[in-house]
């Protein structure tokens, strides 16, 4: 019956045997069985979600408050939250791989070796893709247009196609998890293992355009926070007056406007090849699978800038907020910036001096390489002067940044190690790359958004974490980080290959029990994160700190109240200083109702976006299967929904000027009765978001 | 930095009803932010001439398959669409009637249908003398930059259709005149990495 | 209208230098006027001119303070284009060069 031509007319390629349940039935090993497994929790977990919502009859509410709303700071918490489920997967997935080599030592361990190659794919896939791109999109989403005194981004229909793009795209990956299966080409799927001619399955066809989404989904984002800081800062708001998680922001957008355009070429040249039976990577034919790594590099090294930038923007926050001091040497932080941003441009044969060129060529980015350690070592200096003589109070975002420091120095050293080629030839594609580039992420990028995360919590939802399983996690994730990685060091430079599924050294086996119990140690400090929001919630009454100060801060987020009225600041603030609320708390210009309120136009909500998005993700599976009548349908909804959009008119609504004078009016009631706070007792529960102002 | 000036705007050939400064300021990001996304493109582009030279030397070529004849037409036709294009953003300045505006879309539209025509014939013809993407890695990049420009400007026209529809249907609003602009920068665009086309593609291969 | 006057006249100056310089590089090629190399620098050159007018009549930049925005990020792409195409250039032949 699967090969009847109806059959293949409706469903493609698609037969019973690719679901992981039957395989596991037909053949049931430890590896098929985790499959299934794998593959039947995430079916159940969608029903319970499902069924959750509908129980507590919140869809309605999730439809029109979440899910087609327009707002920047809503947008930026969904973002968060994809992560944070994408997250989960790829955690367990690392730890599985762990647990895998460390029973695998002269021994086939549990998953086979196709298997444990779609691990890999999918952790590196959804690490990078699925979890770092919306956690940095988000809390950029929610942070920056607070920080430049605008109401909302340039474009915010754009903003929720964005956020629905990296929705579909993350959706397509859990879908792989059910049906069929994913890539088993790594994240960096180089051609021509992942030509037709040698994996010729649905796995690289998920991965194509999984990436796809996401990077249309990226560049379009990075499109409109630039524009946004280009040309919607507050009057007066200078350049040099930029807070600088928003130089970051601005530094990162421009290299994903500029990054993601390759990753684009890259992954549809391929699809060119596997669906079209071109000749651009392939063995014969004229084909020619460096332009792969090329191609894809030229977007792979942009993007750990990407990723480590905002981070950097955190850090700087966190440690001027928690040291009670302005950032010190702003300017040369913000040149540091720049310098990295256009230097990223410069390395990206780094990642492959092994691959044939000439010694002049590899010289010359090796040095180019080892350039970006001048600007990255400003910018510790920077932080580490900034918190010299400052009140430093050791919260958790403060622990993280502090973590960082240290680790991302000992990542850097080993980066010298491998921008140096006759280095580089030593140890490539060992675990010593893969301690290395885990010890730039980790720290760099998923330290610096739990940072972030926990240091604009209140401001998103008017009450603060708990302390106390913050601490706990900074110190799980601190410790596991150093127990998994650092044995990676030792095996890279021993000779272990990455992506081994088995080892034959005995050796090798009390480095490995030190990186899984690591791993352990890291799943146990997502749990105390998951504790925290938990605890947090059920203690919101006493953590509250509606009024929206609640660490003495500078920038001008905290202006606000907490959560923030949908349009930000009933009326545009002016800027004369760098440090722009902590000047006003200073001339005791904060808290002032405003002359006179004027209504505000504000962007109506839109399901265009979600459609968008779903109707992609559907098309995008069509084209997996092979399922053209699908694939044609929904990207014909696509075009139709944008047209319908394009012939809207009534796409703002106005929020008339009393609504906001009386909102704000209320809330500058609730400041003046409120108790300010001095910083010693700002984790206490006398902390309404209302700083005591000493010099 | 952040000044409310206009003549961005006015040279673009746009005289808005309500001038008031928070729209103008809101005009002048969207067509700053269509600049964007166009330096997005320009180096997606650029991405596949570097692709196209880096497969240049492979058998089949290209080359040998080319016609001047066909190049210089669809040359011709898309750089008077350009010109046809600035008629309507000139007519949209002087703020003529809408039939002047939907006359000068309609030339633009037929020129770019032309060219299309043109170039599909011309692929045709080369799928005939087995010059097909399947042939070789030089005839997939080939045809994957030379189709690229072409699926940029099929939706070029399908983008002029829909503006006429909206023309119709709402006259020259404010919408319609921001993305008559933007399809103005859309348009001028495509012709400009047409000229690199054929400079580096076509008349390249004729020397070869 | 004077204004008006002079915009008519970009467009038309602009549409009648595109003409002759792809007039030009099409000769060069028909009438077999140069050596291939030297044809092809022409070309290349011609075409590098083709663009900047392009840009001038067309698209409107130009070195006033009011587009300065719109120039500066044409010039950072350019840059990003040459650093991408330019390596990739050099890489990939060089490569070919030492494998072939």
């Amino acid at each position: 019956m699967d090969n009847s031509p109806l059959w293949r007319l409706l469903l493609g390629r698609f037969v019973w045997g690719d679901l992981p349940m039957v395989i596991a039935w037909n053949h049931p090993t430890v590896s098929s069985l985790i499959a299934a497994g794998a593959a039947v929790i995430a079916v159940l977990g969608a029903v319970a979600v499902f069924g959750l919502i509908t129980y507590l009859g919140k869809w309605r509410y999730l439809w029109s408050v979440w899910f087609t709303s327009l707002d920047h700071k809503r947008i930026g918490i969904m973002y968060v939250c994809l992560a944070v489920v994408m997250l989960s997967r790829a955690l367990i997935e690392a730890a599985l791989m762990r647990l895998q080599q460390d029973l695998a030592v002269n021994s086939p361990g549990i998953l086979t070796p196709d298997h444990f190659a779609q691990f890999f794919t999918t952790h590196g896939t959804i690490m990078i893709f699925f979890v770092a791109m919306p956690l940095l999109s988000g809390l950029i989403n929610f942070a920056m247009p607070l920080q430049i005194g605008a109401r909302d981004v340039a474009f915010p229909f754009l903003n929720s196609m964005g956020l629905w793009l990296s929705v579909a795209g993350a959706l397509l990956v859990m879908i792989s998890l059910v049906i069929g299966e994913f890539s088993t080409g790594g994240w960096s799927g180089y051609p021509p293992y992942t030509e037709l001619a040698f994996n010729g399955g649905v796995g690289p066809d998920y991965w194509i355009w999984a990436l796809t989404l996401s990077s249309m989904s990226s560049t379009i984002t990075g499109l409109n926070f630039a524009v946004t800081i280009y040309k919607l800062r507050a009057p007066g708001m200078t350049w040099m007056r930029l807070p600088m998680f928003t130089w970051t922001a601005l530094c990162t957008s421009i290299l994903m406007i500029f990054a993601m355009p390759p990753l684009t070429v890259a992954t549809l040249l391929l699809a060119a090849d596997r669906y079209l039976g071109m000749h651009f990577f392939t063995n014969d034919g004229g084909g020619d699978m460096m332009n792969f790594v090329n191609l894809f590099w030229l977007f792979g090294h942009p993007e750990v800038y990407i990723l480590i930038l905002p981070a950097f923007g955190v850090f700087s926050e966190v440690v001027s907020t928690f040291s009670a001091k302005a950032l010190y040497s702003y300017v040369s932080l913000v040149i540091a910036t720049v310098a990295i941003a256009v230097l990223s441009f410069t390395v990206w044969l780094h990642h492959f001096f092994t691959m044939g060129q000439a010694p002049a060529v590899n010289a010359f980015f090796g040095i180019a390489t080892m350039l970006i350690g001048i600007p990255t070592g400003v910018k510790i200096y920077n932080w580490i002067w900034t918190m010299f003589r400052g009140r430093v109070r050791y919260t958790a975002p403060m622990l993280f940044s502090i973590a960082f420091m240290v680790t991302f120095v000992v990542g850097g050293l080993s980066g010298i190690i491998l921008a140096t080629p006759p280095l580089d030839y030593q140890v490539h594609n060992t675990l010593f790359l893969v301690a290395h580039f885990h010890n730039m992420l980790i720290p760099g990028t998923l330290f610096g958004m739990i940072a972030g995360y926990q240091y604009w919590f209140p401001k998103a939802f008017g009450f603060r974490l708990e302390e106390r399983w913050g601490q706990v996690a900074a110190l799980l994730w601190v410790t596991g980080f150093y127990l998994a990685f650092m044995p990676l060091y030792v095996l890279g430079a021993s000779g272990v290959p990455r992506r081994s599924q088995e080892l034959f050294n005995p050796a090798f086996q009390p480095w490995l029990a030190v990186a899984l119990l690591g791993v352990c140690c890291i799943v146990a400090g997502f749990g105390a994160l998951v504790l925290q929001v938990w605890s947090s919630i059920a203690k919101r009454e006493q953590l509250a700190s509606p009024i929206g100060d609640p660490w003495n801060a500078r920038t001008l987020e905290w202006s606000t109240p907490s959560p923030p009225p949908e349009y930000n600041f009933p009326v545009l603030p002016q800027i004369t200083h760098l440090n722009a609320f902590h000047e006003k708390k200073r001339h005791g210009g904060a808290y002032q109702p405003a002359p006179r309120y004027r209504d505000i136009e504000m962007p109506a909500n839109s399901a265009c976006g979600l459609v968008f998005g779903l109707a992609l993700c559907g098309c995008c599976f069509g084209l997996v299967w092979h399922i053209w009548w699908m694939a044609i349908l929904f990207f014909l909804v696509t075009l139709v929904a944008g047209i319908i959009r394009s012939f809207r008119r009534d796409l703002e609504r106005i929020i008339p000027a009393a609504e906001v004078e009386a909102q704000d009016r209320a809330w500058l009631a609730r400041v003046a009765a409120a108790t300010p706070v001095t910083r010693d007792l700002e984790a206490s529960p006398l902390n309404e978001g209302l700083a005591l102002w000493r010099e | 930095m952040a000044r409310v000036s206009e003549p961005e705007l006015i040279h673009a050939g746009l005289n808005l009803r309500n001038h008031s400064p928070a729209a103008l300021r809101r005009l002048e990001s969207d067509v700053f932010g269509f600049w964007v996304f166009l330096m997005s493109d320009a180096l997606l582009f650029a991405l596949l001439f570097a692709v196209y030279g880096t497969m240049l030397g492979g058998a089949p070529s290209a080359d040998s398959q080319f016609k001047i004849g066909p190049a210089f037409q669809e040359t011709w036709l898309l750089l008077t669409s350009s010109f046809t294009y600035g008629m309507v953003s000139l007519s949209l300045k002087l703020g003529l009637r809408r039939r002047w505006v939907a006359l000068w879309l309609g030339v633009t539209f037929c020129l770019g249908a032309g060219f299309i025509v043109l170039e599909v014939s011309d692929f045709l013809d080369m799928f005939a003398h087995g010059a097909t993407p399947e042939a070789s890695g030089a005839l997939s990049s080939f045809f994957v930059l030379v189709g690229t420009h072409g699926l940029h400007v099929t939706s070029g026209l399908i983008w002029i259709v829909l503006m006429a529809a909206q023309m119709a249907v709402y006259g020259l609003d404010d919408r319609v005149k921001i993305n008559l602009i933007r399809l103005g920068l859309f348009w001028h665009f495509l012709d400009v990495v047409w000229v690199a086309i054929f400079s580096v593609v076509y008349l390249r291969g004729l020397l070869a | 209208m004077k204004a008006l006057r002079g915009d008519f006249l970009t467009y038309a100056t602009g549409y009648g230098l595109a003409m002759l310089l792809t007039g030009a590089a099409f000769a060069l090629v028909y009438y077999h006027l140069a050596a291939p190399e030297t044809a092809f620098a022409a070309i290349l050159i011609l075409g590098l001119v083709q663009i900047i007018v392009h840009m001038r009549c067309f698209l409107h930049m130009s070195l006033q303070r009011s587009a300065r925005a719109d120039l500066m990020l044409v010039l950072f792409s350019t840059l990003i284009i040459a650093f991408m195409v330019g390596g990739t250039l050099v890489i990939m032949i060089n490569l070919r060069q030492r494998m072939m």
